[in-house]
């Protein structure tokens, strides 16, 4: 009836503010993001990550800034964006009441779908999370990975523009991680736009078109993975383990080392060549190290610390 | 004319919470019911059989005719705060199965309106069941007996708002003790469930008659046994009035507790 059309413009947030016990959370961010993109939000634990999903749905109070998703004001037409919008939440919400079929049946409801038509959108959404066979189990008989991917399924049902995953693959192992990034990668193929939070800094890096790092509710950085990596870090780590303190301070004399960081036992050095040191390193009785090139990882360490949060 | 259909789709939104309760309600249809209507049923015959040897009559009624209104009031108000408190607590905080609703375009207001009209369905079934077994051991007077279902679900919409009120303040299941225990039971002991009001001290009649259940009561108890049905006004205001507030107040402390 007056669902949403497809603007260009999905996410148009300008200053958007939440405050929780006089701190914000979410912190006058600015973001815009693009019909068709991919776009990852990381950040350590705390950083307001769920709180600007949370805002996304109309799922928590703005307290300061604006807000329009798929050209609609939030919250004012939270109910009419939910209608174009798929959710996967941090945690699973699944109904423990019913079969897989069944979730996906209830769900439709809500949509106010109807039964001829949802009947069709099951079997394809069954199909492409692979539940064929588990249609009929009960949600409890089901593994981390499988619930994940009806929790996916579910949030297809009514053919969203917007599909918004948060922390999709935390706890799942590598072969049910790998099962969702490929699910992931089909429907960014078919044209939707994805808004995915996570930890995996690979999982971003494979999956986005689009990082953003966030923390203190602040946005730290914004590109592509690749130019993040290119832009925000020097092009190579070396990592030294258990060194003893004349072999760090002779590494360190390596003028082409641009930065130097230590963690616990483990000495990094940032730079581009590092060859004086590396040289240094093969004369030395020290095989315990690592050169390798930087990746989004030394980027998020770099943007947020080593702190350890929460 | 949007009203209208505004009004429409809330309706049929607050549906689709209830069918989804009935459908999970149905996979566990036999053991329920024995919870939802075993219990008032032995109530009703070892209380009407056991005590109505001693009582003898009451009002002019035997007493198992007397205490069978009752009885189907209280399984009413039961069947609806069970319902409101633990189940719908289960919904809101341990399964979170309501932020999965209001990921979809239902809003707060719809799955409170839902769980309430499913709780007072609960109701409706309980006294259904209670009030064949009642016609089939002659407890019921003529076919007036039928109205008594529309009032057991007024009923039913009244005490599950407050029960949802109740669940909206609630940070474990340990919590409804409290409601149970303060509200529920005394209102139970002196609304005229067991005995008539008029032999409990005047302060205590007027506490009484503050009560919803009292005028549930008062409206069944001719319906049942054939009596002139009084003042229908007053007491359906009272348990729509009960129920209006509660249902409001419940819906804004929910969508603070859930939106914040
Ligand atoms: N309902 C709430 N009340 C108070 N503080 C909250 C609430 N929700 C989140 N916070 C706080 O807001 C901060 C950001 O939380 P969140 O958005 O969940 O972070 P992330 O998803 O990035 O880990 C955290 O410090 C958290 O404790
Ligand atoms: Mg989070």
């Amino acid at each position: 009836m007056n669902s949403v059309n497809s603007p260009s413009v999905v996410v148009e947030a300008s200053n958007l503010s939440k405050i929780y016990d006089n701190t914000a959370v979410v912190d006058k961010l600015n973001l815009t993001i693009e019909s068709g993109s991919f776009c990852g939000i990381l950040g350590p634990n705390g950083a307001g990550k769920t709180t600007t999903l949370r805002m996304f749905i109309g799922h928590c109070p703005i307290d300061g800034g604006e807000l329009s998703i798929l050209g609609q004001p939030m919250p004012r037409n939270a109910s009419l964006v939910r209608e174009s919008v798929g959710v996967v939440p941090q945690m699973d919400n699944l109904d423990p009441d019913f079969t897989v079929r069944e979730n996906l049946q209830v769900y439709g409801r809500f949509f106010g779908i109807s039964a001829k038509v949802l009947e069709k959108r099951i079997v394809e959404l069954l199909d492409f999370s692979s539940l064929q066979d588990k249609a009929d189990n009960k949600i409890s008989e089901l593994s981390g990975g499988m619930r994940r991917r009806l929790t996916l399924a579910r949030a297809l049902i009514n053919n969203p523009k917007l599909l918004i995953l948060d922390e999709p693959t935390t706890g799942l192992d590598p072969q049910a991680r790998q099962a969702i990034w490929q699910k992931l990668r089909e429907l960014k193929k078919q044209g939707l736009t994805l808004i995915l939070t996570t930890h995996y800094m690979e999982e971003a890096e494979r999956l986005c078109d689009r990082v953003i790092v966030m923390d203190h509710g602040k946005v730290m950085a914004d590109s592509p993975p690749k130019k993040l990596i290119r832009d925000e870090i020097e092009s190579h780590v070396l990592e030294v383990h258990t060194a003893n303190e004349s072999l760090v301070e002779s590494l360190k004399q390596d003028p082409s080392i641009a930065r130097f960081e230590q963690s616990g036992d483990i000495h990094f050095f940032y730079g581009d060549k590092l060859k004086i040191a590396l040289d240094e390193l093969e004369n030395s009785s020290h095989d315990d190290y690592l050169f390798r090139p930087a990746n989004l990882e030394d980027v998020f360490i770099k943007l947020t610390g080593r702190d350890l949060r929460e | 004319m949007n009203k209208a259909f505004n009004l429409v789709l809330f309706l049929s939104r607050s549906c689709s919470i209830w069918s989804r309760n009935i459908r999970v309600w149905g996979k566990l249809a036999g053991p329920s019911l024995m919870g939802n209507f075993g219990e008032p049923l032995l109530y009703l015959l070892v209380l009407g059989y056991g005590l109505g040897k001693f009582v003898g009559e009451v009002e002019g009624l035997s007493y198992m005719a007397f205490l069978a209104s009752g009885v189907i009031c209280t399984s009413a108000v039961n069947s609806a705060s069970f319902e409101g408190m633990y189940s719908a607590y289960t919904r809101m905080d341990v399964q979170q199965t309501w932020m999965g609703m209001l990921a979809t375009p239902i809003g707060v207001a719809e799955v409170v309106f839902g769980e309430i009209l499913w709780a007072a369905t609960k109701s409706l079934i309980s006294v259904c069941a209670i009030l064949i077994v009642a016609t089939a051991l002659g407890l019921v007077e003529n076919a007036w007996a039928i109205l008594i279902l529309p009032i057991a679900f007024i009923t039913g919409l009244c005490f599950s708002s407050l029960a949802l009120l109740v669940t909206s303040y609630a940070k474990s299941y340990d919590f409804f003790l409290y409601y149970t225990t303060l509200f529920i039971t005394p209102m139970v002991l002196l609304s005229g469930v067991f005995f008539p009001i008029d032999t409990l001290p005047d302060g205590v009649q007027v506490l009484a008659k503050a009560m919803p259940l009292y005028h549930a009561i008062s409206l069944v108890r001719p319906l049942m046994t054939g009596g002139e049905v009084s003042s229908i006004f007053l007491h359906l205001s009272v348990l729509i009035m009960f129920g209006g507030v509660a249902g409001v107040l419940a819906t804004e402390r929910i969508k603070k507790r859930l939106i914040k």
